[in-house]
């Protein structure tokens, strides 16, 4: 039993990480329906540039708090300002384009920006400073659950019901969900849409960031290729929850986490991703749009 | 030209570039010795790169939109109609026939074997793009696992090469026809799905292979790989290395005619248009009486059978494989000869194919600024092509009244 | 479209026009010596594959300081593989077409692999600071290849020994990264570990490299009831995994190979590595050269090297020392010299078997002691 409940913590654990990428990912699917391959080097971006504010912070003098927060601050700041920049340079001129342009366009994006900072900083794993240290109440149960585990965990909660709450009640969250509907109408009834597919850009990547920084913390290493895999599986994750939908995409999450926890645990980690991918074919042959995705009505 | 605001815009824009690179691109810090190098110089070059091109970027947006507003008038874009005129012409086309053949039967005896090298692994790609073309670009489903079946040809002549010494030739098909059947393995489960759901699924399915190889060691001979694969032979004849080149050359040009062919052929069939009609309006389509379920089989099997048969001669020319020939890169490399060249244009594949492949090589001479400026490169043609180099011509039937007519 | 033909225009065009613009090189040994530098210069294993073409940089500045070897100028063939087969090849190819004269490199063992023959058709030396798949020598099927880096078997053979000798453990699981590097090694252990009769193998796995989390397979190894973890791979998982041990307060000895035995790990997992053992050359700090080559590179690239950056570094030296001994690049000529005379390198003084396998590059067993390893 105990060690069902470690794997399970495991594999949750797992799945709130994704879910911090996969947030990115289904926010850009649902407004402009376009699979964002550059989302895990924004991620990866701001893992880098938390850890680089954290170091020269900490060679300052700073204390551990303060370092977290800053990094923090300046990950949110700078990974924003990478996905505003993104959107303006490889996808808004394709606005119009065949479906699949801008998808190719975000390919070439992500092969940029990993040999942008392969080549501004180093190809070599980076030491990732802990920045979220061990709790003291934790401790007796640190084997089943770690203190980053838990903060991840709380983040990945609170992120969920905010981006909820954002997108049901405030006025920028309804433009959202209107751009995403149909633009065209959206543009009709006075909505700057433009700008709110900026906004959701700026927002996706600021959670990227936020993910970039908890990870990075978690695995303790950060190195310019950690977005593409991290990437594919938050992908894969938003897909499983029904691409476009905000608790989806966390639910996906959890369930390749645990799926992938389990099937370590029970079977073998040899086969870990064979059993995530054929959990996410067998669910979507009997839900073809995801967990908790709207199945779209097709009208003649 | 350029006027004061154009300047000011551009400052402003490199300005936010130096703000944007700032950390990653000035500050490099070594957390264990604590030692944090400031890089100033870089955002010289920052500010003066993006200053620049900003310039440029706009005088292209600004052409791209007067070729927009021209294209109106004009019902084509400069360059397509060139080719596509060129080839309307039997006299011309002929004599470009005969050009190309000759140029390319003199291509190996005049370029070294380097150049005949790449320019063979440049026709694989063809016939790669012209294959995933038959699957996204008529029948209008994406894939992104295609190299799952390209993973199923090579795999398929090594293993039956290695064990049983079974020769390119008798393989050739045997991997084409494997690799069809996978296709359509895969293809009777998901093909309800649409859209990115069908691509995320084919994803999956593309790393659900790749990983059985890599596990499977006892099968696959896993990550280590197989080596020492026969190259083909020619008519029971051993070639020595160079000359094993330049008939794997020949061997491509041949196939990469025969897939053009049967390409063009199946375009036109009943088939193609089935598929070209599927792309459009599903519904429209099977309420027309097309049979949904086959035709989009087909278009999968037919797909895999074209990656299936590159991957045998994938296998013979490296005469090594292993699994991390087939990630999802790969796919991701051959999706895109695809929408660059032009979804559905078998010129605009072809050229895909020949510029994404052979340009990695000809930018070695960048070095480590090669991915970079590949990924630039891809980028720039999206945004300044979406439709890719050559769109596809649609068989239109135009009545034009009077020049003036309303636009939409 | 009723067009057949026109896509192979385009391609003779396109190639016709780049190759103008690229002339191919003269194939005459001139008054410079090439040697070409194989590896991932790009994509995920970059971080294996620049640390050589660091090496071979210094090492070329420094003789060519000296007026060259027997009077010629070394120049540089820098080129990506990415450890792809497929690329390798074309690297081969291209290396060969240019007038390499020997060859740094093949970071990769399956890179390595499939380039091998286009070099041996042109009877050129290649001598690799990383690839450790046995075959690639003990076949004997590459007689041009040569390497600075013991075989994976060879240190398994030792990490096996000294979990069941030394530390006297009989439940032993076996972890790998599914590279061929590592699975490699894994599989060795594997086998030694059994052929032994002494210990058990309570578990063999594959963790997926570049994966987010790490917990699932730690509480495996914990179930398994394992008293020691021998680990097949590189430093970024081991340094993951290591952490994560710590973490899920874990506490059985971490026992791994030559790709951990690397500065980096320790400065990734920090005060969770200590303690691990890792095999890996003989301790060479001491060396005078290889002082100074680590000296040499921090003043020039400002950084400390990365993996296989000493081994790339002798093999630079080995393959140059063998050119000026015996006057020439011919693959006979420099063979007899790699495996008559003992060249002094950071490795410590090498000479090569008729395998082509260093001797003298011995391994032994280093443990994490205050944040260095310490040769036990």
């Amino acid at each position: 039993m105990d060690y069902f409940i470690e794997l399970f913590f495991s594999g949750l654990t797992r799945g709130a990480i994704y879910a911090l990428i996969a947030l990115g990912y289904t926010m850009v699917y649902g407004i402009i329906g376009l699979i964002n391959f550059a989302h895990g080097e924004i991620y990866m971006i701001g893992a880098f540039t938390a850890f680089i504010i954290a170091t020269v912070l900490s060679i300052l003098g700073f204390p551990a708090i303060a370092i977290f927060v800053l990094a923090g601050f300046a990950a949110v700041i700078w990974s924003a300002s990478y996905g505003y920049t993104i959107e303006k340079i490889a996808y808004k001129p394709l606005r119009h384009a065949p479906r699949l342009s801008p998808l190719i366009s975000a390919i070439g994006m992500s092969i940029f920006l990993q040999n942008y900072v392969l080549l501004a900083q180093t190809s070599d794993f980076l030491p990732f400073p802990g920045l979220i240290k061990d709790f003291q109440f934790m401790e007796p149960i640190a084997h089943i659950v770690g203190s980053t585990d838990l903060v991840i965990l709380v983040t990945t909660t609170v992120v969920m019901i905010l981006l909820t709450c954002l997108i049901k009640y405030t006025r920028i969250g309804k433009a959202m969900r209107a751009t995403s509907q149909d633009r065209m109408m959206a543009r009709l009834v006075g909505i700057n849409v433009n700008r709110i597919i900026s906004v959701t850009f700026v927002i996706g990547s600021a959670l990227a960031a936020i993910g970039g920084l908890l990870i990075a913390s978690h695995i303790g290493q950060i190195n310019f290729y950690i977005g593409f895999i991290a990437g594919i599986k938050a992908f894969t994750a938003a897909v499983l929850g029904g691409i476009g939908s905000i608790p989806g995409a966390v639910l996906g999450s959890v369930v390749l986490g645990l799926t992938e926890s389990f099937a370590t645990g029970y079977v073998s980690s040899d086969y870990e991703d064979v059993f995530a991918f054929s959990l996410l074919v067998l669910i979507l042959i009997f839900k073809p749009s995801g967990l908790l995705g709207k199945a779209d009505t097709q009208k003649v | 030209m350029i006027t004061f605001e154009e300047i000011k815009r551009s400052l402003l824009i490199s300005l936010w570039f130096v703000f944007l690179t700032f950390p990653i691109m000035v500050i490099r810090v070594n957390s264990i010795e604590k030692i944090v190098e400031w890089r100033w110089m870089n955002i010289l070059y920052v500010a003066v790169g993006s200053f620049v091109l900003s310039m440029v970027f706009r005088y292209f947006m600004k052409r791209k939109e007067m070729q927009a507003g021209a294209k109106d008038d004009d019902q084509d874009t400069l360059g397509q109609s060139f080719v596509h005129k060129i080839l309307s012409i039997p006299k011309y086309r002929n004599m470009l026939y005969g050009g190309i053949l000759i140029i390319a039967t003199v291509y190996p005896f005049v370029f070294s074997t380097y150049q005949i090298n790449i320019m063979t692994t440049a026709l694989m790609y063809v016939v790669l793009g012209l294959g995933l073309n038959i699957v996204v670009g008529l029948a209008g489903l994406l894939d992104l696992g295609y190299v799952a079946f390209y993973a199923v040809g090579a795999y398929t002549y090594a293993l039956l090469n290695h064990h049983f010494g079974l020769g390119f030739w008798i393989v050739l098909p045997i991997g084409g026809l494997l690799a069809a059947f996978f296709g359509i393995l895969l293809g009777i489960p998901v093909l309800r799905l649409r859209g990115d759901y069908l691509a995320i699924v084919t994803l999956g399915f593309g790393e659900i292979i790749r990983l059985i190889l890599e596990n499977w060691g006892e099968f696959s001979q896993g990550p280590s790989g197989i080596s020492n694969i026969s190259r083909p032979s020619l008519f029971g004849l051993d070639l020595p290395l160079e000359q094993a080149i330049i008939y794997l050359y020949f061997l491509m040009i041949l196939l990469v005619i025969f897939t053009i062919f049967f390409v063009n052929r199946l375009q036109d069939s009943r088939l193609g248009r089935a598929w070209i009609a599927l792309r459009e309006d599903e519904i429209a389509c099977q309420a027309m009486g097309i049979d949904k379920m086959k035709t989009k089989l087909v278009a999968f099997s037919l797909g895999a059978f074209w990656a299936g048969i590159i991957g045998v001669v994938f296998a013979a020319k490296t005469t090594f494989i292993n699994p991390a020939s087939f990630t999802f890169l790969e796919s991701a490399i051959i999706l895109s000869i695809v929408v660059l060249g032009g979804m559905g244009s078998i010129i605009g594949v072809i050229i895909g194919a020949l510029v994404l492949i052979l340009m990695p090589e000809y930018l070695r001479a960048l070095s480590e600024y090669r991915m970079l400026a590949f990924g630039a490169i891809l980028v720039c043609m999206m945004v300044f092509r979406p439709e890719g180099i050559i769109s596809s011509v649609r068989r239109t039937y135009t009545y034009k009244p009077q020049k003036n007519s309303n636009r939409s | 479209m009723r067009v057949m033909l026109n896509g192979k225009f385009v391609a003779a065009v396109a190639g016709l026009m780049m190759a103008v613009a690229v002339p191919v090189s003269a194939f005459a040994a001139g008054d410079t010596i090439k040697i070409g530098v194989a590896g991932p210069h790009s994509g995920d294993l970059a971080s294996y594959g620049l640390p050589s073409v660091n090496a071979a940089k210094l090492v070329a500045d420094q003789i060519n300081a000296k007026g060259g070897i027997n009077g010629k100028k070394i120049e540089l063939l820098i080129e990506d593989d990415v450890c792809k087969p497929e690329v390798a090849t074309n690297t081969a190819t291209k290396l060969v077409s240019d007038g390499a004269q020997v060859v740094l490199g093949g970071i990769c063992s399956g890179a390595t692999k499939a380039a091998l023959p286009i070099y041996m058709d042109a009877g050129l030396l290649v001598m690799s600071p990383s690839a450790t798949n046995p075959p690639l020598t003990q076949s004997g099927e590459y007689k041009n290849f040569f390497r600075t880096i013991a075989p994976d078997d060879a240190q398994a053979q030792l990490d096996v020994d000294f979990a069941i000798g030394k530390l006297g453990y009989n439940k032993i699981a076996v972890v790998h990264d599914k590279g061929d590097y590592g699975k490699g090694f894994a599989e060795f252990a594997k086998k030694f570990l059994e052929d032994s009769g002494k210990a058990e193998v309570v578990l063999f796995e594959g963790v997926t490299p570049g994966a987010v989390d790490y917990s699932a397979i730690v509480q495996k190894i914990k179930q398994s009831g394992a008293q020691a973890v021998i680990f097949g791979g590189y430093h970024p998982e081991a340094s993951k995994i290591i952490s994560m041990m710590k973490k899920k307060r874990l506490e059985v000895d971490f026992i791994s190979d030559d790709g951990v035995k690397d500065i980096t790990f320790i400065k990734v997992a920090g005060d969770s590595a200590e303690g691990a053992y890792a095999s890996g050359p003989k301790d060479t700090s001491n060396n005078p050269l290889s002082i100074a080559a680590v000296e040499l590179h921090k003043k020039t690239f400002g950084s400390d090297p990365g993996a296989f950056f000493e081994n790339a570094y002798s093999a630079m030296l080995a393959m140059t020392n063998a050119i000026e001994k015996a006057g020439s690049t011919d693959l006979a000529a420099l063979k007899k010299v790699l495996q008559s005379e003992k060249v002094e390198t950071p490795l410590g003084a090498i000479s090569f078997d008729q395998k082509g396998d260093a001797i003298g590059v011995g391994f032994s067993v280093y443990q994490v002691k205050n944040g260095a390893f310490v040769e036990l």
